[in-house]
C-alpha cells in the first residue's frame, strides 16, 4: 500500500525536478535528474527542464489532435469522409514550426556542448584508469599520488558508516571544492566509462586514449558513480566514490595519503 | 492450374513463391520473437528486485550473454524478418501489380540464410565465450571487450560474427531483390508517385540495407581477423584504434534503426487511410519525408558515441544534424492526424495498433529530440533513459507496426479472419503492459541507472519493480497472441477478398483479388493508367 501511494504522489508531484531534497545519490521512486554539484549539473537541470516543458507540450498537442479526432470524425460522427488529401500552408506550418522549435533548442544546446567540454586553465589534474573491475587514480600534480578503488562487496557493507551496497569503494577519491579540476580518462583493458551523475560528467575510458572532462563541485560531500560502459562480467561493480571537502581539509588528506602510498 | 501449388517439401522448402516465402518469413519471426522475448523476461525477473536473484554470483556474464542475445534476435531475427521479409515479400509484388519477386531463387536464399544465422547465434549461447558460455559483449560488440585481449577467448564471438554476417547477406540480397521488384516490375501505369506508401517505405529501407549492412560486414570481418590473425584494426597496442569500430559500427546502426520503422511507417500510413476511408494526406510530402530521413539518417551515427572522446566541434555537428530528423518525423505525425482529419473512423483492431503507434512512436520520438543534444546526452548516455526511448520507437513502434501489419493481412495471407474481441484485448494488453514496462525506465534514467547492469543499487528498486510487472503483461498478451494466431488460421471464419471494405479511393492492389490471394495472383495483368 505504501509502495502505491508513494506511486501515485509522485505522479502527482511535477515530474522531471529535482532540486527539492539534497541527496548525492538517487532516492526510491526519483524522476528526475540528480541533485546538481557542479556548474555543468546545474546548467544541465536547466536546459533539461525546458526541454521537459517542450516536449511535454508537444506530446499533449499530439494527445489532443488525436483525442479531437477520435471524438469528432468517428464513423458514428462522421459518416461521411471528406476528400482533402491537400493543404499547402498547413503543411509549410507543421514543417516550419517545428524547424523553430529546433532552432530554439539548438543554440543553448550548443552553448552548454561547449562550456562542459574543457577548462582551459585548470587547477588541478585527475588522472583516472579503467581496468576490469576497479578504477585506479593518479593526483599528478601532487608527487604523483596514486591508488586504487575498488567496490566494497555487500557482505562488508557497514550501514552504520553510511556504505552503499554497489556505490562505496575501499579507496575514496577526495577532491577540493571550488577548484578546477581536469579530468584525464584512460583505460588499461577495454573501454569503461567515468560518470558522476550529480557532476554532470560521463567520459569513456578507452585504451590507448586520453579523454579529458573537468568538474569544479560546490558543495562538499560524498558523491557516487557507477562505470557506464559494457566492460565484462563485473561491469556493474566498479562504482566511483568521490568525496568533496573544502581545500584546507584536501591539503590535509593529501598528507595523509601519501604516507600511505 | 491457375491455382496448382507444388509439394509439401518443394512448396516450402525450395520455394520460390513470394508468398511462401513471405509466410515463412513471418512463422520464422515469431518463433524468433518468441526467444528474444523470453530472453527478456528473464532479465526482468532478475531485475525485479536489487541483488542477484537467479545468476549465481561469480557468473554475472550470462547477463551479459543474456543483453547481447535480446538485442541481436530482436532487431535482426525479429523485427527485420517480421517486417521486411515477411509483409515486404507479401505485399510488394500484390501491391505493385507483379506476378512474383524479381529473383524469385534469391529470394529462397535470403530467407535460409537466416536460419542458419539464428542457429549459430543461439548457438553461441551454449560455447565458450571466454568468462563464462556465450558473447557478452553487448548487442554494439565494441572491442576491445569483444577481443580477445578483453577476455572474450572463446569462440562464441567467432559465432555471433559469423550469425551476423549470414543475416547481413540475406538482407543485402533480399534488399537487391526488392528494389528491383519495385523499378522494374510496377503495373503498367503505377509511377513512382502512385506507389502505395508502404511500397514507398520498402524502397527506401532496401536502399538503406543496401548502403548499411556491407558496412557492419566489414567491421565484423575486421574484428574477427584481430581476433584470429593477429591484425590490429581495433587494437591500440598495434596502432589500431576502438574508436574506429564504434564509427564503423554505427554508419551501420543508426539507418539500421530507420530499417527497422521505415517499413512499420508504411504500413502504418495504409491502416490509418483504410480505417479513415480517405487517402493519405499529403502523400507526395509523405513519401518524400521517408527519403529524407533515410538520407539523414546515414550522416547522424556519431550521435551514440557523444561520451567517446570525439571532438567538441563533431558533436556541435552531430547534434546539429540529428535534431534535423525530427522534420521530416513531425511531417509524417502530422500528416498521419491530417488524414484521420474529417475521415470516417473505424477502430478495428489494425487502427488501435496504429493510433498505439502513432502516440507512442511520438513519445520515444521526443525523448529523441533530448538525447540528440551532445550535451544533455552526457547524464543520459548508457542509462536506462536511452533504453526507454529506443524500446518507445521499437518495441511499442516497429513491433506495434509487426502486430499493426498482421491484424491487418492476416485475412488476406490466411483466407481466415481473427475474432475482433481476441485482436483488441491483445491489444490493451499490450498497450498498458509496454507503458508500465518502459515508461517509468525514463525516471531510472534520469536518476543515473546505467543500462547493463544485472544488479543495481538499492534505490533504483521500485521503478524496477514496477517495469518488471508491465514486462509480465507484456507476456501474458504475447501468449495470448500466439493463441489467436492458431485459432485464426484453424478456426477463423472465412473472409472475401476485400474484407475491410476498402473504398476505391483508398484501394490497394492486394484488395481486388481473394482471399488468399492465388497461388500466380493476377490472371490479368492488372492495369493503373
Amino acid at each position: 500500500m505504501l509502495k502505491i501511494t508513494a506511486l501515485l504522489s509522485s505522479f502527482i508531484l511535477p515530474f522531471l525536478f529535482s532540486n527539492s531534497v539534497f541527496a548525492q545519490h538517487s532516492k526510491p521512486y526519483q524522476m528526475g535528474l540528480m541533485e546538481p554539484a557542479t556548474p555543468v549539473a546545474e546548467r544541465l537541470i536547466e536546459f533539461h527542464n525546458m526541454l521537459m516543458y517542450l516536449i511535454t507540450f508537444i506530446v499533449l498537442f499530439v494527445m489532443g489532435l488525436m483525442i479531437y479526432v477520435f471524438i469528432r470524425f468517428n464513423a458514428k460522427a462522421n459518416p461521411v469522409p471528406s476528400k482533402t488529401t491537400h493543404n499547402t500552408p498547413l503543411e509549410i506550418v507543421w514543417t516550419l514550426i517545428p524547424t523553430l522549435i529546433l532552432l530554439a533548442i539548438a543554440f543553448p544546446s550548443f552553448k552548454l556542448l561547449y562550456y562542459m567540454d574543457r577548462i582551459a586553465e585548470p587547477e588541478m589534474t585527475l588522472k583516472v584508469t579503467g581496468y576490469q573491475w576497479y578504477w585506479g587514480y593518479e593526483y599528478p600534480d601532487h608527487d604523483g599520488l596514486s591508488f586504487d578503488s575498488r567496490m566494497i562487496p555487500d557482505e562488508e557493507i557497514d550501514t552504520s558508516k553510511g556504505q552503499l551496497r554497489n556505490l562505496s569503494t575501499d579507496n575514496v577519491v577526495v577532491l577540493p571544492i571550488d577548484t578546477d579540476i581536469q579530468i584525464l580518462v584512460t583505460a588499461a583493458d577495454v573501454i569503461h566509462a567515468l560518470a558522476v551523475p550529480a557532476f554532470g560528467i560521463k567520459t569513456d575510458a578507452v585504451p590507448g586514449r586520453l579523454t579529458e572532462t573537468w568538474v569544479r563541485i560546490t558543495k562538499p560531500g560524498t558523491y557516487y558513480g557507477q562505470c557506464s560502459e559494457l566492460c565484462g562480467s563485473r561491469h556493474a561493480y566498479m562504482p566511483i566514490e568521490v568525496k568533496a571537502v573544502p581545500k584546507e581539509e584536501f591539503e590535509a588528506w593529501l598528507i595523509e595519503a601519501k604516507k600511505n602510498n | 492450374m491457375a491455382d496448382h501449388k507444388p509439394g509439401f517439401f518443394t512448396r516450402w522448402f525450395c520455394s520460390t513463391n513470394h508468398k511462401d516465402i513471405g509466410t515463412l518469413y513471418i512463422i520464422f519471426s515469431i518463433c524468433a520473437g518468441l526467444i528474444g522475448g523470453g530472453i527478456s523476461v528473464m532479465m526482468r525477473l532478475e531485475l525485479q528486485e536489487p541483488g542477484l536473484q537467479f545468476i549465481a554470483p561469480g557468473s554475472e556474464h550470462i547477463w551479459n550473454v543474456w543483453i547481447t542475445a535480446h538485442g541481436l534476435i530482436m532487431i535482426f531475427f525479429v523485427v527485420m524478418p517480421g517486417l521486411i521479409g515477411g509483409f515486404g515479400n507479401w505485399f510488394i509484388p500484390l501491391m505493385i501489380g507483379a506476378p512474383d519477386m524479381a529473383f524469385p531463387r534469391l529470394n529462397n536464399i535470403s530467407f535460409w540464410l537466416l536460419v542458419p544465422a539464428v542457429g549459430l547465434l543461439v548457438g553461441s549461447m551454449f560455447v565458450d565465450g571466454g568468462p563464462g558460455n556465450g558473447a557478452g559483449t553487448g548487442w554494439t560488440i565494441y572491442p576491445p571487450l569483444s577481443d580477445k585481449t578483453g577476455g572474450h577467448t572463446g569462440i562464441s564471438v567467432d559465432m555471433a560474427i559469423f550469425a551476423l554476417h549470414l543475416a547481413g547477406a540475406s538482407s543485402i540480397l533480399g534488399a537487391a531483390n526488392f528494389i528491383t521488384t519495385i523499378l522494374n516490375m510496377r503495373a503498367p501505369g503505377m509511377t513512382l508517385h502512385k506507389m502505395p506508401l508502404f511500397i514507398w517505405a520498402m524502397l527506401v529501407t532496401s536502399f538503406l540495407l543496401v548502403l548499411a549492412v556491407p558496412v557492419l560486414g566489414g567491421a565484423i570481418t575486421m574484428l574477427l581477423t584481430d581476433r584470429n590473425f593477429d591484425t590490429a584494426f581495433f587494437r591500440p597496442e598495434g596502432g589500431g584504434d576502438p574508436i574506429l569500430f564504434q564509427h564503423l559500427f554505427w554508419f551501420f546502426g543508426h539507418p539500421e534503426v530507420y530499417i527497422m520503422i521505415l517499413p512499420a511507417f508504411g504500413i502504418i500510413s495504409q491502416i490509418v487511410s483504410t480505417f479513415s476511408k480517405k487517402p493519405v494526406f499529403g502523400y507526395i510530402p509523405m513519401a518524400y519525408a521517408m527519403v529524407a530521413i533515410g538520407f539523414v539518417g546515414f550522416i547522424v551515427w556519431a550521435h551514440h558515441m557523444f561520451t567517446s572522446g570525439i571532438a567538441v566541434n563533431t558533436r556541435a555537428y552531430f547534434t546539429a544534424a540529428t535534431l534535423i530528423i525530427a522534420i521530416p518525423t513531425g511531417v509524417k505525425i502530422f500528416s498521419w492526424i491530417a488524414t484521420m482529419w474529417g475521415g470516417s473512423i473505424t477502430f478495428k483492431t489494425p487502427m488501435l495498433w496504429a493510433l498505439g503507434f502513432i502516440f507512442l512512436f511520438t513519445v520515444g520520438g521526443v525523448t529523441g529530440v533530448v538525447l540528440a543534444n551532445g550535451g544533455m546526452d552526457v547524464p543520459l548516455h548508457d542509462t536506462y533513459y536511452v533504453i526507454a526511448h529506443f524500446h518507445n520507437v521499437l518495441s511499442l513502434g516497429a513491433v506495434f507496426g509487426l502486430f499493426a501489419g498482421f491484424y491487418y493481412w492476416i485475412g488476406k495471407m490466411s483466407g481466415r479472419q481473427y475474432p475482433e474481441w481476441m485482436g483488441q484485448v491483445h491489444f490493451w494488453t499490450t498497450f498498458i503492459g509496454v507503458n508500465i514496462l518502459f515508461f517509468p525506465q525514463h525516471f531510472l534514467g534520469l536518476a543515473g541507472m546505467p543500462r547493463r547492469y544485472p544488479d543495481y543499487p538499492d534505490e533504483y528498486a521500485g521503478w524496477n519493480e514496477i517495469a518488471s510487472y508491465g514486462a509480465y503483461i507484456t507476456f501474458a498478451a504475447t501468449v495470448f497472441f500466439i493463441f489467436i494466431a492458431f485459432y485464426t488460421l484453424f478456426f477463423g471464419k472465412k473472409v472475401k477478398g476485400n474484407y475491410w471494405n476498402v473504398e476505391e479511393q483508398t484501394m490497394t492492389l492486394e484488395w481486388t483479388l481473394s482471399s488468399p490471394p492465388p497461388y500466380h495472383q493476377f490472371e490479368t495483368q492488372p492495369n493503373m493508367k
